[in-house]
């Protein structure tokens, strides 16, 4: 169901600033779906609610109004608003000249100028880009492909999205150039399942390009084939991983693969394989047109360039914006998005997605680059920042991190699959005030023996947000034990940023 | 691969470069304690617990997907370590139901026994465990889904084991189950397989349970003796759990904890399942004899085997040996066949001997004359780098050698080449698959055997088959599997020399039953002694058994009807056989015949009988079996019930009744004693070392005519091939044996006798098992909840 997931009851709803229409088509459907709040076991048999359900099964393409600050360095988001999707547009907004420059210099150049800009894996991970790509190996006995990882599933995430909607000819040229690089003929571009409504943006740049002939047989003369497959997922979290990825697309079950091997040597139907996030692949058109060097010289040091981070939560002006790397979280926070909403005092910030450790309001002094982040003992993880005022009930916070990774566990292996739903369960009893003190301890086991065990990276990010809010939060766990009130318990339903 | 020297817990230990840790360290014994690794079976590294910590590398791995490399340094057993483990059972445990009381797997379950090891009884949970309910997937398979742990085991055994894909996993994370393939008419999963059982033997806990066994006893109860499967023609070692009962010892279970046989890992639904005939309600458990008014009554063993003895000396010197019958069994031992063609021949004084056959061994033995080492095991097939079959259906008929050309396929890139007139289930795991016409294995035996013309017979295209045959003399090694049903006569001789002039070709004959490569080599043949020793060289023999030996060959099976029919057969003596049905022979033919049958249950053959004696099955006696490969195994004594005897002993009271001399019947009564005072009575299944050795040094004494090792000593002794290694056979070990003819006099005994084609393959499949499997409770309700099923889907 399509706004369960973009909206929910997650911060990152508030990530999107609605024009009036949407909001009011917003608004009665949410009278319609005012059975939604019920938990799970009753709406198999509300009929209220599958009637509510039948009736939103249309496709709705939203658009949200963009937003920017002067602050902003806009490279890769340069064209968004622009129409750029029409690939007439795209080409007159430089589209298209920086993969006629790869076809003309070579793989080797391309992979040169991509480690010279530093270009770091915007998904999360970090990875230098450029050495990923030299791990392919340069002979194959299988065919090799790029792999576009548009499963932006991340909570408090929603760059991707807007790339896709604004700039799908991007990621198509970024896999083109990718394909260059390692000596593939075929790309993948991946989207969410949640994203459907986007795939037809996405379907159409690919048609519009190959009737061009800048994909498929011969593109732009060169005598190189090149050829992109556009596919959904079908709402699973996990295959963000790049192996359950490759699982996914090749139509098994969403579960990691056992590595080593790795995908360069062998991925997708065995061959080598470079999966790159959809930012990633985007920016790599931009980073060749201005040049390797240039490109690093924007950001900070082993950190290129610039990133779109999702700020959402408690501040005026939610958005995405494109900010430097090595950015402070401060500025970002307080003068890019404007601050805590209703003059309200800053409580916590995650930082980079749920995955990543939350950060006190004396923690934000630091740089928004990989290493920076990594040093105050938090993630830079998808440049996803969720801000929490001082009303937010931390345990809360916990609890619907935790359901989220509950429900998202693939179910391989058995610290995940079980840990997390153990940790759902006695979070909601603790929430709920049946908690002891004996609880905590418990819930710090739970997540302490989770860490570093599991199949897949999905088990550490489950429980190190959970430590976190443990450790920081402490006193506000102890205000839940033995029957008390929830202290911030919400009143009536959030309100929606810029709905003035 | 070469060796690498690496380091686990301060030892250093020494293997193959790439070897998975967790194989180096168990080979070691050092203990590493996993539930979803299983050898043979693809690499999940999903259970977590086989986790290892590794010098330099900063996450924990696990020892099942690590390889091994020179210089590496692990440590498998500090607290860290212990600490994962713990918590990764606290976590199971908490989902799973406090069943152990009831579960099946109590006492044998891997979940207790790590719980045991790393003390991770305590809960501290306090919500509602997650619950599904239990299932009932087949009459042979029971899911309890609380107590599935998630290792993925059945899955991938029901799916690359077998070939079936039954199995899969449905939902995710903590809402994963495991679900079959199938659904009946009220909307319940089912399963649509070859319940072959696979799953429950590799579930490490109780949520795979089997339904013949279900709640029935504890582990502990049983005593488990480790014996060969009664059913067909492989030979698998199947484990039986017996227990004491009212009236002797009941077999409860079947099973393959030994592992350690020709079957490896595998055993079908018939081992498993198929033994439950053995407590069926109908045997018969008193002898019974025909009254004046013709119906058959008790009678003491008395009675019985006097009036046995005297009829069958009065119509032998009155009408003369050669007018008395003697039909044997493929599911008697070794023994009891030589001893019955013994007795028939030394006592009874007859030359007309038959079985069912279900194969021509005595072709196959004059083809093979003059050669040595040409004959493949059981246990070939999982390593040869080649393999051909030509005709059957091995998933049908021989699961345990499918499961071997399977997982060689699977694990060792076999290259595997079948030509059939069927589209098989195994052609899923050939290299190259020749479909020929029904017509065309005659022809296919012939080009294969250098005959050119013969190609445009066999209804294949002729670069098909050309390519088969080049690809087949290309093979370095190879192995030849031909079944009964479709090769005989000349083509069986072609296909022999095809095997013979390739360089390194070894070749099986496959039959049915247990011991139908036994019975014939044992000589239940009309024209053949011991070893195939055709009846025109029986000096070899005459020494032994005496001048009554008869000159001339006998009447096969068919023959004896018609000479019973014509008056001129006046006794038959038929043992663990049911002509009647299987040769739909009409009963009329009998009527001035006096019958003698030993059976368990009251067949169509018994209940023409004069004197029905009730015997005893293959798991109730002990003594040797040989497979259609030739490999011989030992058969141990599981089940008892009361008011049966073995054939052995049956054949030797009869003997006896008749006036024989039973001390030159069976040489008993040598070896010295010997008894060292030691305590005997393994458990479980395992060799008794010490009597292993006793007996395999002649130091156990044979003092009844009753022991089948005295038996086996002149088997041994007397018939061509059948030399072996007593130790190695007693260890639980199966010896190779073949034919070892001198002179091919296979177109001279064809003139004297018009011999004729008398194999009658059973047409069993994986629910039927001959008139055995019609007493079978678990084999019948199998059979009829896959009795709508057309094709197996897996197939396609």
């Amino acid at each position: 169901m399509l706004f369960r997931y973009i909206l929910g009851d997650s911060p990152s709803c508030r990530c999107f600033a609605w024009d009036k229409y949407s909001i009011q088509f917003y608004e009665e459907f949410r009278a319609q779906l005012s059975v939604s709040r019920k938990n799970s076991k009753e709406r198999n048999t509300n009929a209220e609610y599958k009637l509510a359900l039948q009736q939103t099964r249309i496709t709705i393409v939203i658009m949200p109004r963009l937003v920017s600050h002067p602050e902003e360095v806009k490279v890769l988001s340069r064209r968004f608003g622009a129409g750029a999707a029409e690939l007439e547009k795209y080409l007159e907004l430089d589209g298209y000249k920086a993969v006629q420059m790869a076809l003309a210099k070579g793989a080797d150049w391309v992979i040169a100028e991509m480690k010279a800009s530093g270009l770091r894996g915007r998904g999360g991970a970090g990875f230098p880009t450029g050495m990923k790509w030299s791990f392919v190996p340069k002979q194959s006995a299988k065919p090799k492909y790029v792999l576009v990882n548009g499963d932006e599933s991340e909570p408090g995430t929603c760059k991707d999205h807007l790339i896709f909607l604004h700039d799908p000819h991007a990621v198509i040229e970024g896999t083109m150039i990718a394909g260059l690089a390692i000596g593939s003929k075929m790309g993948f571009i991946y989207l969410r399942g949640e994203y459907r409504y986007l795939l037809n943006i996405m379907e159409k740049a690919v048609a519009d390009a190959y009737a061009r002939g800048f994909l498929g047989k011969n593109i732009f003369g060169s005598g190189v084939d090149f050829d992109i497959v556009t596919h959904t997922g079908a709402g699973a979290y996990e295959v963000g991983e790049e192996s359950a990825l490759m699982e996914s697309l090749e139509g098994k079950r969403g579960i990691p693969r056992i590595k080593p091997p790795f995908p360069a040597v062998v991925g997708l139907y065995g061959g080598p394989t470079v999966i790159n996030n959809a930012e990633t692949i985007a920016t790599v058109p931009h980073a060749l047109l201005m040049g390797g060097e240039a490109y690093a010289k924007i950001g900070s040091e082993r950190n290129g360039g610039t990133r779109l981070f999702s700020i959402s939560g408690h501040v005026e002006r939610p958005g995405v914006y494109e900010l430097p790397m090595g950015y402070s979280l401060r500025k970002a926070i307080f003068e890019v998005a404007g601050g805590v909403w209703k003059g309200r005092a800053l409580k916590a910030v995650v930082p980079g997605g749920s995955s990543t450790p939350v950060l006190l309001p004396n923690e934000i002094d630091v740089g928004l680059d990989f290493d920076q982040m990594g040093k105050a003992g938090t993630m830079l993880g998808s440049g996803g920042i969720v801000v929490c005022d001082d009303q937010t009930c931390m345990v809360e916070f916990a609890l619907r991190t935790i359901k989220f990774y509950q429900h998202e566990s693939c179910g391989w292996c058995i610290p995940c699959r079980e840990g997390t739903d153990w940790l759902k369960k006695t979070l909601t009893r603790f929430h709920a005030g049946g908690g002891v003190m004996k609880d905590i301890d418990n819930i710090k086991y739970l997540a302490e023996n989770m860490m570093g065990r599991t199949f897949c990276p999905l088990g550490d990010a489950a429980a190190m947000p959970i430590l976190g809010f443990v450790k920081k939060f402490r006193q506000e766990f102890e205000d839940h034990l033995n029957g008390k009130p929830c202290p911030h318990a919400l009143m009536g339903e959030p309100e929606l940023a810029g709905a003035h | 691969m070469a060796d690498v020297k690496f380091t686990v817990d301060g030892k250093q230990l020494t293997a193959p470069a790439g070897t998975l840790l967790i194989d180096a360290c168990r080979k070691a014994g050092i203990e590493i304690p996993a539930f979803c690794y299983y050898p043979g079976l693809s690499l999940q590294a999903a259970c977590r617990m086989c986790l290892v910590r590794q010098e330099k590398v900063p996450k924990l791995q696990t020892a099942c997907t690590t390889q091994v490399a020179e210089g590496q340094v692990f440590l498998t057993d500090t607290d860290e370590i212990k600490q994962a483990r713990k918590s990764t059972l606290q976590l199971l445990l908490g989902n799973h139901p406090l069943d152990c009381p009831v579960c099946d797997a109590g006492g044998e379950c891997e979940l207790q026994d790590m719980t045991f090891k790393y003390g991770a009884a305590d809960s501290f949970y306090a919500e509602a465990k997650q619950h599904r309910e239990e299932q009932q997937w087949s009459p042979a398979v029971y899911f309890d889904r609380p107590r599935c742990i998630l290792c993925y085991r059945c899955v991938r055994m029901c799916g690359e084991g077998m070939d079936v894909w039954a199995l899969g996993v449905q939902n995710r994370g903590v809402t994963s189950v495991i679900a079959p393939n199938a659904t009946n008419d009220a909307g319940e999963a089912k399963l649509d397989c070859e319940e072959c059982g696979m799953c429950i033997d590799a579930c490490p806990v109780g949520a795979l349970t089997s339904g013949a066994y279900r709640y029935k006893t504890r582990p502990w109860e049983m005593n488990h003796v480790g014996t060969i499967c009664t059913h067909c023609g492989d030979g698998c070692k199947t484990t039986l759990g017996v227990r004491r009962a009212d009236e002797g010892m009941e077999i409860v279970r079947g099973d393959n904890r030994d592992k350690s046989g020709i079957n490896g890992d595998f055993l079908c639904n018939k081992g498993r399942y198929g033994f439950d005939f053995a407590n069926s309600s109908e045997r018969i458990r008193q002898p019974l004899l025909r009254q004046a008014d013709g119906t058959l009554r008790p009678v003491s063993w008395e009675q019985a085997l006097d009036h046995a003895g005297k009829r069958l000396r009065e119509i032998r010197d009155t009408n003369g040996g050669h007018s008395i019958g003697v039909i044997g069994s493929n599911r008697i031992t070794n023994e009891e066949a030589y001893l019955l063609q013994k007795f028939a021949r030394t006592v009874l004084g007859t030359n007309n001997i038959d079985h069912h056959r279900t194969a021509d061994y005595m072709g196959f033995a004059q083809a093979l004359t003059g050669t040595s080492g040409k004959t493949a095991s059981l246990r070939a097939t999982q390593s040869s780098p080649a393999i051909l079959v030509i005709g059957g259906d091995p998933t049908e008929q021989h699961p345990a050698l499918a499961w071997n050309l399977r997982t060689n396929v699977r694990l060792n890139q076999a290259r595997l080449y079948i030509a059939n007139h069927e589209r098989i289930k195994l052609r899923r795991q050939a290299k190259k698959f020749v479909e020929i016409s029904h017509f065309g294995y005659g022809p296919l035996a012939n080009y294969l055997a250098g005959d050119d013309a013969a190609a445009s017979a066999i209804g294949a295209s002729t670069a098909a088959l050309d390519e088969l045959r080049q690809s087949l003399q290309n093979e370095a090694e190879l192995v030849v599997l031909i079944s009964s049903t479709d090769i005989r006569g000349a083509a069986l001789d072609a296909m022999v020399k095809f095997t013979v002039q390739h360089p390194n070709a070894k070749i099986a004959l496959l039959s049915d039953y247990v011991n139908s490569r036994g019975a014939a080599d044992m000589g239940l043949l009309p024209d053949a002694l011991p070893g195939y020793t055709p009846w025109m060289q029986r000096s070899h023999f005459l020494q032994e058994y005496g001048s009554t030996l008869p000159a001339e060959p006998g009447l096969n099976l068919l023959e004896m009807f018609d000479a019973a029919d014509a008056g001129h057969l006046k006794a038959m003596y038929v043992v663990g056989a049911n002509p009647m049905a299987r040769y739909n022979i009409a009963p009329e033919k009998l009527r001035g015949t006096f019958l003698i049958v030993q059976d368990m249950f009251l067949t169509e053959t018994a209940k023409l009988a004069e004197i029905v004696l009730p015997a005893a099955n293959l798991y109730e006696k002990s003594g040797t079996v040989t497979n259609s490969y030739g490999d011989l195994q030992l058969v141990k004594k599981a089940g008892d019930c009361a008011g049966v005897r073995s054939d052995l002993e049956l054949i030797i009271r009869i003997a006896d009744r008749m006036g024989a001399e039973i001390g030159k019947l069976v040489h008993f009564g040598s070896g010295g004693h010997a008894d060292m005072g030691q305590s005997r009575g393994a458990e479980s299944g395992e060799a008794d070392r010490h009597a292993v050795w006793l007996a395999a040094n002649h130091l156990e004494p044979k003092l009844s005519p009753f022991d089948a090792f005295a038996v086996l000593d002149e088997i041994q002794r007397l018939t061509p091939g059948y030399s072996m290694s007593r130790m190695e056979l007693l260890a639980g070990n199966e010896q190779h044996v073949e034919p070892r003819l001198t002179q091919n006099l296979l177109v001279q005994i064809e003139n004297a006798t018009q011999r004729q084609d008398m194999v009658l393959p059973s047409g069993d499949t994986l629910f039927t098992s001959g008139t055995l499997g019609q007493y079978s409770t678990s084999l019948k309700e199998l059979q009829a909840s896959h009795a709508e099923e057309e094709e197996p889907t897996a197939a396609d």
